[in-house]
């Protein structure tokens, strides 16, 4: 099959994600072309087809203009799938492509499978096999999912001018929050989830942070929340860590907590649900209250 | 302003999910179902625009699916919207995005609303699709994963959420529709007053035969759980024995404990 894999480039410079795509093209044994809004500066290891517009004049987040750059090429190519990486940039621009092309969109892959795609749903808990009835299929792949394969070489380079156009106005980044601690640097970090309840609860949390000597880690709802400060937050729009020791301490495990702590030495996670999506990546998965467990582990330790 | 909310109820994500009879998805028996967490806190921002705008605003609050989706509207109702769509379709959960994309299109075409927002996914399906599908249908603006909003003079300034806690900045005039992302606002509780309210507020019951005229594009064709990659130990029991062993592995595996 052919297909159209969709490269991804941020602030000047091209994303590693987009080797993912290979990764996929790979496994589906597919024959790959590339798209990107990128520079000639950054061309990825590739020794095939790359259309390439200049992100200088058609911005690196325009969704209208880019969207039609991608109609074009598809025109040009006919390729039976157009790939994305399941991130800010590919949830965004896949649905309007699916949308222009009447084409099935399958969204977060994690695996190929006969007849179909894999899906993560319900939180990670549970899985589902999609199967396009399309000529064409726009997929996004889910990050981390497809090993990165750089396939080497240089790309026959296509130019594409800017269309010009856009309803949008792209007025800028704002860079990430300083960070008040380095969680990148910490040996063990202990980890509240939402099922430590409550905000006096973190407390409890970061008693055992200390008595172990680490850092007080969080998840994204507990951020958002308000019960613990936003430089602690770990996952993809937080830190990504990889300590001698990380805790989960009622934690269900989103993926995008996952994909920012899974590298982690050894995983200690408490929860009262054993069926947790963490269990996936826990070397040891305690099953019990966390209010109960962890003062209890928090005490022994001070003997 | 003509504001529109798109709303779906989930079941409770802490619940233990049984695939159906069909296999293709949950058994709904013994589920408790909830507002979709990421649409919160697009009624919130709904909500926050249409006080903004005062009384020459109007907020509908729209879902489809069974007779249950009710009480997710009257959350949204007695969180300030104004009037209520309901869809009925008894069989949503076996439709594909396009489909939802389609249904809540043909609704909204007519309506010519300023502003649509959507949650940027639903936690169970979690596709990301409708609300982008939604935008590209009615051929207006749209960003996505939005973390900061205000609109001034028809001119939206959205703050979208990018990874490692970066955030790109854009403008759109409407109309538009902006995906919501966690974290966008602090969603509201409905206090007692407003939700007695909510009881005289006009929930309007379309079926989804006169608004879904496509088919859909994909299939489920099994829904399972994920197969255990194995290697994580379960540490049951009663908590001294757990953290008995816990304290013996952390000094078996790891350097950590001194």
């Amino acid at each position: 099959m052919k297909t159209l894999l969709i490269g991804e480039f941020r602030e000047g410079k091209l994303l590693d994600s987009t080797y993912e795509l290979f990764g996929f093209a790979g496994q589906a044994a597919d024959e790959p072309v590339m798209f990107m809004v990128g520079s000639e500066t950054q061309l990825p290891s590739f020794g095939g087809r790359l259309y390439l517009a200049d992100a200088a004049a058609c911005g690196e987040y325009n969704p209208d203009l880019h969207k039609q750059l991608i109609l074009n090429v598809v025109q040009k190519e006919n390729p039976d799938r157009i790939v994305f990486v399941h991130s800010s940039y590919g949830w965004d621009l896949a649905p309007r492509v699916a949308v222009a092309l009447k084409a099935a969109q399958v969204s977060e892959v994690v695996a190929i499978q006969e007849g179909g795609f894999e899906v993560g749903c319900c939180n990670g808990k549970m899985r589902r096999i999609v199967k396009p009835s399309t000529p064409q299929t726009v997929i996004t792949i889910q990050a981390g999912a497809f090993q990165g394969v750089q396939p080497g070489g240089t790309p026959q380079v296509t130019r594409l001018a800017a269309p010009g156009g856009g309803t949008m106005e792209f007025v800028g980044y704002e860079p990430a929050e300083e960070k008040g601690v380095d969680l990148a640097k910490a040996e063990v970090i202990v980890s509240a989830g939402r099922g430590v309840g409550k905000k006096d609860n973190v407390a409890i949390i970061a008693a055992l942070a200390k008595a172990l000597g680490g850092e007080l880690g969080a998840s994204r709802p507990v951020v958002d929340a308000e019960w613990v400060a936003h430089d602690h937050q770990v996952g993809t729009t937080g830190q990504t860590v990889s300590p001698k020791l990380y805790v989960a301490c009622g934690i269900s495990g989103a993926i995008q907590h996952l994909a920012g702590m899974k590298k982690s030495d050894f995983i200690l996670a408490i929860n009262k649900d054993k069926d947790a999506p963490i269990g996936e990546v826990a070397d040891v998965l305690v099953v019990a209250d966390v209010m109960q467990f962890v003062p209890a582990l928090t005490a022994k330790l001070a003997k | 302003m003509k504001i529109l909310v798109c709303i779906k109820q989930v079941p409770d994500l802490e619940s233990r999910f049984k695939p159906n009879a069909s296999n293709t998805w949950f058994d709904e028996a013994d589920l408790a179902y909830r507002m979709n967490e990421y649409d919160e806190y697009a009624v919130e921002q709904a909500v926050q625009l249409r006080e903004e705008c005062g009384d020459s605003s109007d907020l509908t609050v729209l879902s489809i699916g069974p007779d249950r989706v009710v009480e997710a509207i009257k959350k949204a109702l007695a969180m300030g919207c104004d009037r209520a769509v309901h869809i009925q379709d008894q069989a949503v959960s076996s439709r594909d995005p396009w489909q939802i994309a389609s249904i809540i299109s043909a609704y909204a075409r007519e309506h010519k609303f300023d502003l649509i927002f959507t949650g940027m996914q639903s936690q169970d399906r979690g596709s990301a699709q409708v609300g982008a599908m939604l935008a590209e249908l009615l051929g207006v603006s749209c960003a996505t994963t939005v973390v900061g909003f205000s609109c001034k003079d028809n001119v939206v300034t959205a703050k979208r959420e990018l990874e490692g806690g970066v955030k790109g900045v854009m403008r759109m005039k409407t109309p538009a529709l902006v995906t919501c992302q966690l974290g966008l606002n602090i969603p509201r509780y409905p206090t007692l007053p407003n939700i007695m309210k909510a009881k005289k507020k006009e929930i309007i019951a379309l079926p989804v035969a006169d608004l879904l005229k496509e088919e859909s594009l994909a299939k489920t064709t099994s829904f399972h759980p994920p197969a255990k990659k194995g290697g994580g130990l379960l540490v049951e029991g009663d908590i001294a024995d757990q953290v008995d062993k816990v304290l013996a592995l952390l000094k078996e595996k790891t350097a950590v404990l001194r």
